[in-house]
């Protein structure tokens, strides 16, 4: 049985937890304290050797992607903080910059200085107004305590930070999108290379990193590396946080070691909802293929994942039950990612807008013979062939569907999925959609 | 519409908390539609002038994201995550029953002005589903039959507070927080509730520690 290891989330509960004095009252900003003291090259170093790989979905290695910004490079180096929160079933760093601000400040102040960058910002979406709040209060509770600003407690280090709310475009957390954004243009990807790491924001060295990477900085350094490599499994080390929901008994955040299975966190959580059986999941939102029940003892790691035939992504686990419409879900998805598309690259502008019509027509049970394959063969047209991995997303759900739920499409044929799957069986509040 | 000498001033203080000031544009259309109800022309224009760029250019990045609304936006905004797992565990009976409720469709504002409703995306909280919005405020673990009441109590005045953040003021004053400015509410509410502390429950339940 693994045993869940509450870091980021151990605060969550204590009275006014997004306070500066609170989160000091816990031993926050030890860590920065203790940072000013250590050569920025070895901060990047222990976030190497801890093997902290990020958490907003590609688990690329952080302090890699830290050695990577030219130290000889004469321009400002940046830190953007990717808060934009946006991939279906996620909902991980929202309750976490709600609740503590503090943890994901003192990270970014520490990351800044390894990376040697006098300003950061912290990209937030912009549908979460209280999150925004706590963020803004906190950064200025940092600059009064000497924190942030041209004196980082008297070190003579420079460290500004900026909250840049955004203003809705799920694009906008793919990386070069966000520095568009944040330039204030049209949130659009940006063709690579040159990588963020050489010219990203204003065409400066730049690291964008997701909220629970940079906030899991402060605990490395303060913990140190071999507590955090205690927890996790061979290349996916430390803790994480597992965000579960859908048609489960006791959904919400659960903090664990890397390899965790769906299986556990259920039996921690007391199991599905009352007559449900486990349908289909996702293992880190939308864009990662579903799994089902045959999945349910897959190591929830980087490897884990990949070898079962999906992503990591960011560990969004939204359970669905026998009472859903694989076809209805899918399609839902495959809307989004139609609304979302920002209209650069063809196949993916094109292909989401055709997809989205033919799963249509399955859903109300007028699919026409050969959609399936029509299906399949968009896919095919879409993934790989676009500047982000928007398109690629999008191809997810329904190649993983069709690959485990093909007879739902082939019903499509003929009957709605309504029929099928009755819609209020699905809610959480049964019979009163009736009334 | 002529601006006043505040929102001008305000306007260039955004622009002066960024390495380049083309880097405001964003929170510049909040701050804008927090004094207009929505993006303008004369808004557009007046970002334009100041940040030295083409009014096209403004009105591409106005209408690339779907928190900038060209038409009036009602005194409350109030969304329904429509996206998967929402809908299905009850999002869209939410949504339908809104709609026949005030008589609107998707993104419409009520006749007496009080409410736009719109289907929104995954806001992340998901544990939380089916999720609504108000004013970008979260509304958590709704039912047709809480829906309807709380924009009963938005249309009546009557003050209504998120489960998770502040009393709900006006879709324009959560506008200008987002551009920029405090509004002193930020120590309402609580840090964290229900499913957020749920793993952590459990590690204290069981004295489980990191």
């Amino acid at each position: 049985m693994t045993q869940l290891t509450p870091v980021l989330t151990r605060n969550w509960a204590d009275d006014r937890a997004w306070t500066r004095e609170a989160y000091e009252a816990r031993g926050g900003y030890q860590a920065l304290r203790k940072a000013l003291d250590i050569a920025p090259d070895d901060l990047i170093d222990q976030v190497k050797d801890a093997g902290l790989r990020g958490r907003g979905g590609a688990g690329f290695p952080t302090g890699m992607k830290w050695s990577f910004i030219p130290q000889d490079n004469p321009k400002p180096k940046y830190l953007v903080v990717n808060a934009d929160e946006s991939e279906p079933g996620t909902c991980k760093d929202i309750p976490l910059m709600m609740a503590s601000p503090h943890t994901l400040v003192e990270g970014v102040i520490i990351s800044s200085l390894a990376i040697r960058a006098e300003q950061a910002f912290i990209y937030v979406r912009g549908e979460v107004l209280h999150v925004v709040r706590r963020l803004r209060a906190a950064v200025r509770e940092a600059y009064e305590a000497g924190y942030l600003g041209d004196n980082v407690l008297g070190s003579g280090r420079r460290v500004d930070l900026v909250i840049h709310a955004g203003a809705g475009a799920y694009i906008c957390g793919e990386e070069t999108a966000l520095l568009d954004s944040l330039e204030g243009r049209r949130g659009q990807p940006r063709l690579r290379p040159p990588f963020p790491a050489v010219e990203g924001l204003y065409a400066c060295p730049t690291v964008i990193n997701n909220v629970e990477s940079i906030a899991s900085v402060p605990s490395i350094i303060d913990e140190g590396v071999a507590w955090f490599t205690a927890m996790g499994t061979e290349k996916s080390k430390g803790y994480t946080i597992y965000s579960l929901s859908g048609h489960v008994r006791r959904p919400g955040q659960y903090e664990a070691p890397l390899g965790i299975t769906l299986r556990e966190l259920l039996d921690l959580g007391g199991g599905m909802r009352e007559g449900s059986q486990l349908k289909f999941w996702t293992p880190g939102g939308s864009s990662t293929p579903i799994l089902t029940a045959e999945h349910l003892d897959v190591p929830l790691d980087y490897e884990g994942v990949a070898a079962a035939g999906s992503m990591l992504g960011t560990k969004a686990l939204q359970v669905f039950d026998q009472t859903t419409s694989v076809v209805r879900a899918v399609l839902r998805w495959t809307e989004f990612y139609k609304h979302e598309s920002c209209g650069k690259c063809t196949p993916c502008r094109e292909g989401t807008w055709w997809m989205t019509q033919i799963l249509t027509r399955l859903d109300a049970g007028e699919g026409r013979e050969g959609d399936i394959e029509l299906l399949l063969d968009l896919c095919d047209n879409i993934l790989g062939r676009s500047f982000c991995a928007l398109g690629d997303g999008a191809t997810s759900p329904i190649t993983s569907a069709i690959q485990y739920f093909r007879s739902e499409f082939e019903a499509g044929l003929t009957t709605p999925s309504w029929e099928l799957f009755p819609p209020d069986r699905s809610t959480l509040f049964g019979q009163e959609v009736m009334a | 519409m002529t601006y006043s000498e505040e929102t001008v001033a305000e306007l260039r203080e955004l622009m002066g908390r960024y390495p380049e000031a083309r880097s405001a544009l964003l929170p510049m259309l909040h701050l804008l539609q927090s004094v207009d109800g929505r993006v303008t022309t004369e808004g557009i224009e007046l970002c334009a002038d100041l940040l030295g760029i083409s009014a096209a250019e403004v009105s591409g990045v106005a209408t690339f994201y779907t928190m900038y609304k060209k038409h009036p936006v009602g005194t409350h905004h109030v969304g329904v995550c429509t996206n998967t797992l929402c809908a299905v565990l009850g999002g869209d009976a939410i949504f339908e029953r809104l709609c026949s409720h005030l008589d609107v469709g998707n993104d419409e504002t009520t006749a007496d002005g009080a409410i736009t409703l719109e289907r929104i995306e995954c806001n992340a909280a998901c544990d939380f589903a089916p999720v609504m919005t108000v004013n970008w405020e979260f509304f958590d673990q709704q039912t047709p039959a809480s829906a309807t009441e709380l924009v009963d109590a938005l249309r009546a005045g009557e003050t209504v507070v998120s489960p998770r953040g502040a009393t709900i003021t006006s879709w324009r004053e959560a506008e200008r927080v987002l551009a920029g400015f405090e509004d002193g509410r930020v120590d309402e509410g609580p840090a964290a509730a229900g499913p957020s502390l749920a793993g952590l429950e459990i590690a204290h339940e069981q004295g489980w520690q990191a």
